[in-house]
């Protein structure tokens, strides 16, 4: 979008489709979607030049339910497709929305592709740690033990951890929210601003098939303890500043720290700077239950995106050329016939 | 053709005239056979010879020297006049190793002449080539005219001035062996030397080495003619329209015809890619037109070249994809999605040889099914094959005019051997070809705006993202009538698959009658082809005329739907044979659309018919 174009101001109501929204009442998803119409009129997009973009599964109805152009593409693909979308017309704005199946399972070359080259796009994956569309069946960022119709005896593989899945292919931002969180608005719009591929994690409760399995730190109660909301120049610090994240020095890992009388530096609580990739790579892996859930903007710090850059070449390899197709036929070893004969 | 070349003898210096010679360049895939042939080529084209090639070569790109499998091959036919194949049997095998001869010989034309680096000929690597005995001492090439000697020698002591190592001296190998190919044909030396001062412009002491090894092999024929077999041969230009000719492979041709077709679209060009042999020379043709319009993305897989592609049609650009039968199958699920979505697409599928991974670099046709029928749920596609790497460019802005004319993704078939055989093409006057310009719609239509409203095409309006006022979903669940909103009511889904089928069938409206080739409607006997076996199948049916037989050729270029007068055409002959490389799959469908007898004839060799099988194919209906 050129940005000497006005924006004409737009309401919540003004990114909301006649559809019926059909997810299960009380689905997680329904939160998000609304973060996501409260959050668009504050990011001076339009709605003509937003497109989402999804894979297959529950939260990938996402886009019918927006009133911008959308496309519900086939499982796992959406990071493909959302590729020729952008290079295509890097002026759109584009948001993908994924699952922990769609981007992690079926489509984790593609997410991992995407993130790798850095496509300016904004990627919201949904974890519900379930396959909830087919049925309930156990998904890659499920916990050992969970009891599924595919998993009678409890899943036995290790789960992903889409975070840190993030960083570990390249990604420049990595946040992450969760469904009924009065944050996640703030984080979509850090992610919105980060130019190049955001990448934001969204625990999302399913209510049918894996209910309540973030409770542990989505709940409000006890959330000031379990929950620790990462932002960029302040120290690290949760149950209402009793506590922090400190570096182990000997064990070169985190570690809780409790914080006396708000002296949060002669503890060595750490500031949240959110371009320090080595922090950030600890910060993903913060196992919780020993560490409360990190949540907010983990990592933010851009680098020039795909586009720009396929762009950038196609514009310097075509200067001073011209798309001529008959000289370039032409071109080279020809010979001429002349006085010819008409073929036999 | 590939018995006009004559032995008997003319006199030193005065070259013998012949109609077209067959001759085959074999050698270890480090010998450089394809470049070698490849120059050939240029100077046969240079001459205004007509002529056709068949690069053969392993899958491996340096297998163990000297063993069979190992062996790398360049045919090229040429003639003063129509060429259509590379010809069944060469008159001339210049075999590089004993592998090479062991594993070529067996088609050379009896009486044919075989030039032999005997320099390779050692214990070691007659071994490595299973031979028990030396070939050149027991009596086993008899029926043909041995030329065997030291090349390699030879090659050494010509390059000897330039100080080179061993290993490299001997790589000059292949342009002492082009020298002596040159002289053999009365050709002028001058272009190919421009092109290795070209070619090692950074490195000017290899450029003379090599300039060197080709100066002496072209003066061991002068040398050598006095005597022993080695004649001169002179091919007179063939007759061709008056214009601008060069040499095109049928990669280059799909590409320009596809960057042709996105200018008569007047769109600019998305190609998603990944490499696979033996389609990957379209990606990097393309990567180099950018100044055209053209993104070129090499995606992570399949699955995401052609995702990526439909993501650019989806915002307004021509999306293209290319690949081979195992990434076509990748592609399956999301070809149904640009059918779903009724999105312009355009898919080459450079056949080779299968199942799985097969023969990746011989060629085949046994992608037909795939093409037409290959995908989940009732999901029509328009199909098209090439016959030659020249009708490949046409058939390349044909698949592009059907696409945005259509709004559906349309394959084009081509295979290993289209793609990397070259021939002469006469440069095309591109103000001949109509343009397609395509409209987008940018307003809300009187009526209101409908994602999936139709006009007389049954095609559906293509709006670009980031138009005001036509905002609206698109995806793979069934689409409700005009509306496109999600609906899988039973009459709903019954609607929609008759109407994607009507569009693809409606095609047939724009695209012209199937016309005879050769002979007359009504034949006794017709050869019914498509794709590559165009060649053989012209020669052969050109020949049996010739003999008086009343053989018709029909040569079909849109598989899918097919032209609509196709059934009282077939209807009209008496025999119908349908030769392919595959086990009978258009012989298949001919027989499911139109209740005819269409007999198979099959080969699945890795290798391309040659005109005398066609020939008994034919006698064999007929008897």
């Amino acid at each position: 979008m050129n940005d000497m174009t006005p924006v004409k101001a737009t309401s919540p109501k003004d990114w909301e489709t006649d559809q019926e929204v059909r997810w299960c009442p009380g689905c997680g998803d329904y939160a998000i979607l609304k973060a996501v119409q409260r959050t668009m009129p504050e990011l001076g997009s339009t709605p003509e030049n937003t497109v989402f973009i999804s894979g297959i599964g529950c939260s990938s109805r996402f886009p019918y339910y927006m009133e911008t152009y959308g496309f519900h593409t086939i499982h796992g693909r959406a990071p493909a497709i959302a590729t020729g979308v952008k290079l295509a017309n890097p002026d759109l704005d584009v948001w993908i929305i994924t699952g922990d199946g769609d981007a992690l399972s079926i489509g984790g070359n593609h997410t991992m592709h995407l993130l790798r080259r850095n496509l300016d796009c904004q990627i919201m994956l949904f974890n519900n740690e379930i396959y909830g569309l087919t049925k309930g069946q156990y998904s890659p960022t499920s916990r050992v033990g969970t009891t599924s119709p595919s998993t009678p005896y409890g899943s036995v593989d290790r789960p992903a951890t889409p975070c840190a899945f993030a960083l570990g292919s390249g990604a420049r931002f990595v946040a992450r929210g969760f469904d009924v969180s009065k944050n996640l608005p703030e984080v979509l719009k850090a992610a919105h601003a980060h130019r190049g591929a955001a990448f934001i994690e969204i625990f999302q409760n399913c209510i049918v098939y894996n209910k309540d399995v973030f409770e542990d730190f989505a709940a409000p109660k006890g959330a000031e303890d379990q929950q620790l909301w990462l932002r960029n120049g302040e120290p690290m610090l949760f149950a209402k500043g009793a506590k922090g994240i400190a570096l182990d020095t000997e064990a070169l890992t985190l570690k809780v720290v409790d914080v006396v009388e708000g002296d949060w530096k002669s503890a060595g609580v750490i500031v949240h700077d959110v371009t320090n990739r080595s922090v950030a790579h600890m910060l993903v892996e913060m196992r919780f239950g020993e560490f409360p859930m990190a949540l907010g903007v983990l990592y933010d710090d851009p680098r020039p995106t795909f586009n720009d850059a396929v762009i950038a070449q196609n514009v310097s390899a075509s200067a001073g050329k011209t798309a001529d197709l008959g000289k370039l036929l032409a071109k080279g070893q020809t010979w001429t016939v002349e006085d010819g004969h008409p073929e036999v | 053709m590939a018995t006009a070349f004559k032995d008997d003898h003319a006199g030193a210096h005065t070259p013998v005239h012949s109609d077209a010679v067959v001759v085959r360049f074999a050698g270890d895939s480090g010998d450089g056979m394809q470049l070698t042939g490849g120059q050939f080529t240029l100077s046969s084209a240079l001459a205004g010879n007509d002529f056709a090639t068949f690069p053969d070569f392993p899958a491996e790109i340096r297998a163990p020297q000297g063993t069979l499998f190992g062996v790398s091959a360049f045919q090229i036919n040429f003639g003063s006049q129509a060429i259509d194949t590379a010809g069944d049997q060469p008159d001339v095998l210049v075999a590089m190793n004993p592998a090479a001869l062991k594993t070529n010989v067996g088609s050379l034309r009896e009486g044919g002449l075989i030039i032999a680096d005997t320099g390779e000929f050692t214990a070691r690597n007659l071994d490595k080539a299973k031979y028990t005995t030396n070939p050149f001492e027991d009596g086993s090439l008899a029926k043909w005219q041995v030329l065997a000697f030291d090349i390699s020698a030879l090659t050494m002591e010509s390059v000897k001035p330039y100080g080179l190592g061993n290993k490299e001296a001997l790589r000059c190998k292949n342009m002492w062996t082009l020298g002596l190919a040159l002289w053999m044909f009365d050709r002028d030396r001058q272009p190919i030397i421009d092109w290795l001062n070209a070619k090692f412009a950074k490195n000017q002491v290899l450029a003379d080495a090599n300039i060197a090894a080709l100066n002496a092999g072209h003066a061991y024929g002068e040398t050598a003619e006095l005597s022993g077999p080695l004649k001169q041969y002179h091919v007179d230009a063939a007759p061709a329209p008056a214009g601008v000719y060069r040499t095109v492979t049928g990669a280059e041709s799909i590409s320009y015809g596809l960057v042709a077709g996105a200018q008569l679209a007047g769109l600019k060009m998305f190609f998603g890619g990944y490499p696979i042999t033996p389609a990957s020379a379209i990606l990097h043709h393309l990567s180099r037109l950018k100044e055209y319009g053209i993104t070129t993305f090499q995606a992570e897989d399949e699955i995401a070249a052609i995702c990526s592609a439909i993501g650019a049609s989806y915002a307004g650009q021509l999306g293209v994809t290319s690949s081979s039968g195992p990434g076509i199958a990748l592609k399956g699920e999301a070809m149904g999605l640009a059918i779903m979505t009724e999105l312009p697409l355009v898919i080459v599928n450079s056949q080779r040889g299968g199942p799985s991974t097969g023969l990746p670099t011989k060629t085949e046709q046994s992608d037909l099914y795939q093409a037409v029928y290959g995908r989940n749920g009732d999901a029509p596609m328009p199909v098209i094959a090439a016959r030659s790497p020249v009708d490949a460019f046409d058939c390349a802005v044909e698949a592009v005019r059907i696409a945005v004319e259509y709004m559906t993704p349309v394959m084009l078939l081509t295979d290993g051997y289209i793609a990397n055989a070259a021939e002469p093409w006469k440069v095309p006057d591109l103000e001949g070809y109509k343009p397609f310009p395509v409209e987008f719609l940018e307003a809300v239509p009187e009526g209101g705006f409908k994602p999936y409203a139709r006009d007389h095409k049954l095609k559906r309006p293509w709006v670009k993202p980031g138009t005001p006022g036509l905002l609206h979903r698109i995806g793979g669940i069934e689409k409700e009538v005009d509306t496109g909103h999600i609906n899988y009511a039973p009459d709903n889904h019954q609607a929609m698959t008759d109407i994607r089928s009507a569009k693809v069938n409606g095609v047939a409206d724009s695209i012209p009658d199937q016309i005879v080739e050769q002979g007359a409607t009504g034949a006794k006997i017709a050869v019914v082809g498509w794709g590559s076996t165009y060649g053989p199948i012209a020669q052969a049916v050109r020949r049996k005329r010739a003999e008086g037989v009343d053989v018709a050729h029909v040569h079909i270029r849109h598989i899918w739907p097919m032209p609509k007068n196709l059934g009282d055409l077939l209807k009209s002959f008496d025999h119908i044979i349908v030769p392919e490389m595959n086990t009978g799959q258009l012989k298949t469908v001919l027989r499911d659309q139109f209740l005819v007898d269409a007999k198979p004839v099959n080969k699945v060799s890795g290798q391309p018919f040659t005109i005398a099988e066609i020939e008994a194919a034919i006698e064999s209906a007929l008897s």
